[in-house]
């Protein structure tokens, strides 16, 4: 049976004012903010827990259980913060989320601050995308003017003060930890867990931190249920996902469809490969998960069955590359991303990227040495495992995945350059078909 | 230009949205650059000055965002996304187009002080790559052709429309934008038929049972 896209974050994208709350309300929005606010907190980390909903952001940690890491009665202030940094390779759901369905997200802040005990909830957002920031802030100041946000949200005592909050071009502050820094106003890097978030967080308090699209599953699983959602997904992964599909398919873009829908599947809505065109090597969720290739469209795409398969969901944003793509050059792309993107703050990971980006550009030329494959397996393993944060362990991974699949293009870079192997030209979207 | 005192007063504003007002320096140094085209030397002490930190804490701050630019950008920003997608499935060339029509290279201006070029990285929208950015609004889809286009448009002063979000305005005026977005401009077109690719085939064909 083929598994059906169930729109439910995106169900209403195509009516014009859906980013207004007008807009927003007249799509059943905001009842679950009126449901959330006559119960007890607790009970709402229960739904939440009860739901089984995971992390949307890459690491799919159970959201609920970590709300109820926070500490209650502690005399001290709670926070929370969207992390809506999205600035994964690949990653292209938050953005959209943001700028077609503000309201939902900030609902969900609502709900979940009320859930933590926080009066306080920063939305921090990549300083790159001004119409993401512009699109949110109104929402916010519609919701303030509507008594969404502010004193004694309707009448239920509790108080909420919302801040959006723009970055300013560090992929780092994806990382929670990071983020918490930049958001009191420092270098964005990593701090040492523990301690964790939940006790220690920003400002020192216990602070919950969470994706976009997580906070934006909120009210849809307040208003309607843990029946109705656990009804989507699989067992361990329920629930639906905001898929991105991009690359070389015919129509690149959003796909909302239950966790556990396969890649073929995702592949034959988004129109299949472009003409004269197959899958070489496609990555489940940004550039830090491991490749796949074909042999692996019809895998589930869950929390479980990519880890079984040695790769993560990650963001659930695949890529797919077509048989014009070179792989020495995709990864040494990404290499010099994560060399440009690494803090400093670690020295595997600094110096790290730096030696891998320099040996892969060999590559790249054609002019890698046999024993430097070697050399690159090495670098990536003093990487992996040996920084604070997971960008050391992420450019340790693009590599060793490629490796295991294409060794024998990093073979022909010894001495033919993969523009040679590769014409570049044919991977283009605007390339004639007669190219490829 | 220096920082002007109604800047300065916006500055103690978004320190006041804050519980700890240095939280609000990302968004300070952003309207320092919306002043000042750059993060100067006045900029920083002007932060610095209003927050009760040093200079050298601003700087240390300043320096480590790559949005932050100590050599004045001009009238406007131009990302080209190289990132393995984007670059891949045409960015490249599309940078080479967009150098060759310029003059300048990576993180440098034009003479005329009209653009300022940078090699951005992964811009959250690989679904429409190859990106370009203008200000940093979304120039989806892009071809070298269309992306020469949108340069000469840009140069000749007509109005040139952001594929998702709204008229182009200039580089300050972004960065403005981002110390304070109530900037009026959130009716903006920010939908397209990508991000509704799912949607419209979930409406030609609804489902039936207990998730319908």
């Amino acid at each position: 049976m083929v598994t059906p896209l169930t729109p439910v974050i995106t169900e209403h994208w195509d009516r014009p004012n859906l980013y207004t709350l007008d807009g927003y309300r007249a799509v059943g929005g905001y009842q679950g903010l009126d449901k959330a606010l006559g119960s007890d907190p607790d009970d709402i980390i229960t739904t939440v827990k009860d739901a089984g909903l995971r992390g949307r952001g890459g690491a799919g940690f159970p959201t609920g259980l970590k709300w109820s890491f926070v500490p209650q009665g502690d005399g001290k202030p709670h926070y929370l913060v969207v992390n809506a940094d999205e600035s994964e390779p690949g990653a292209c759901k938050d953005i959209p989320i943001m700028m077609a369905n503000p309201h939902a997200l900030i609902e969900g802040v609502i709900i979940t601050s009320f859930a933590i005990r926080a009066n306080h909830a920063f939305i921090y957002i990549r300083g790159e995308v001004p119409n993401a920031v512009r699109k949110v802030e109104f929402a916010v100041k519609q919701a303030r003017e509507a008594g969404l946000i502010g004193k004694n949200i309707k009448g239920s005592g509790f108080d909420l003060d919302v801040v959006v909050h723009s970055g300013a071009g560090a992929y780092i502050c994806g990382e929670e930890t990071a983020l918490l820094d930049s958001l009191e106003g420092y270098r964005g890097q990593p701090r040492l867990k523990p301690p964790f978030p939940a006790v220690a967080g920003l400002y020192s308090s216990p602070t919950v931190i969470n994706n976009v699209e997580t906070i934006a599953n909120i009210p849809y699983i307040v208003d309607r249920g843990v029946e109705w959602f656990r009804g989507f997904g699989t067992e361990k992964s329920p629930g639906f996902k905001v898929f991105a599909v991009s690359g070389h398919v015919k129509r690149p873009g959003i796909y909302e469809a239950p966790l556990g829908i396969t890649m073929r599947e995702l592949l034959d809505y988004a129109g299949g490969m472009r003409d004269g065109s197959s899958v070489k090597f496609w990555l489940p969720g940004g550039s830090s998960v491991p490749m796949l290739t074909d042999e692996h469209l019809d895998l589930p795409l869950t929390y479980e069955a990519m880890a079984e398969a040695g790769t993560m969901l990650g963001t659930g944003t695949p890529m797919v590359f077509d048989q014009t793509v070179s792989v020495v050059k995709a990864v040494t792309r990404w290499l010099e991303f994560y060399k440009h993107e690494s803090c400093g703050k670690c020295t595997p990971c600094r110096e790290g990227t730096y030696w891998i980006t320099g040996v892969l550009e060999k590559f790249e030329h054609g002019q890698g040495q046999q024993a430097e494959m070697e050399t690159l397996t090495d670098l990536c393993g003093q990487i992996a495992g040996r920084s604070f944060c997971a960008l050391g362990d992420a450019a340790a991974t693009p590599y060793p995945a490629a490796m295991k699949y294409f060794r024998e293009e990093f073979e022909a870079s010894t001495h033919t350059s993969a523009d040679e192997q590769f014409d570049p030209i044919a991977s283009y979207v605007f390339a004639a078909a007669g190219v490829r | 230009m220096p920082i002007s005192d109604q800047a300065r007063a916006q500055m103690r504003e978004i320190a006041a949205r804050y519980p700890s007002a240095r939280s609000a320096l990302l968004p300070m140094l952003h309207l320092a650059q919306s002043e000042e085209d750059a993060i100067t030397t006045d900029g920083i002490n002007t932060c610095a000055e209003v927050l009760g930190i040093t200079p050298a804490e601003v700087t240390a701050v300043a320096t480590f965002y790559t949005m932050y630019k100590r050599e004045r950008v001009g009238k406007h920003h131009i990302g080209v996304c190289i990132n393995t997608m984007c670059g891949l499935l045409g960015g490249d060339a599309v940078w080479d187009a967009v150098v060759d029509a310029t003059g300048a290279s990576h993180n440098t201006t034009t003479p005329d002080g009209e653009f300022f070029l940078e090699r951005i990285e992964c811009q959250a929208a690989c679904t429409h790559a190859p990106v370009m950015t203008v200000d940093w609004e979304f120039m989806d889809d892009v071809t070298p052709a269309s992306a020469v286009e949108i340069l000469d448009r840009l140069r000749r002063g007509e109005q040139v429309q952001a594929t998702r979000g709204p008229v182009i305005r200039d580089f300050e005026a972004t960065e403005r934008t981002l110390a304070f977005p109530d900037d009026g401009l959130a009716d903006a077109p920010s939908v397209d038929d990508k991000m509704l690719a799912g949607l419209k085939i979930a409406r030609e064909h609804p489902i039936e049972g207990e998730n319908a």
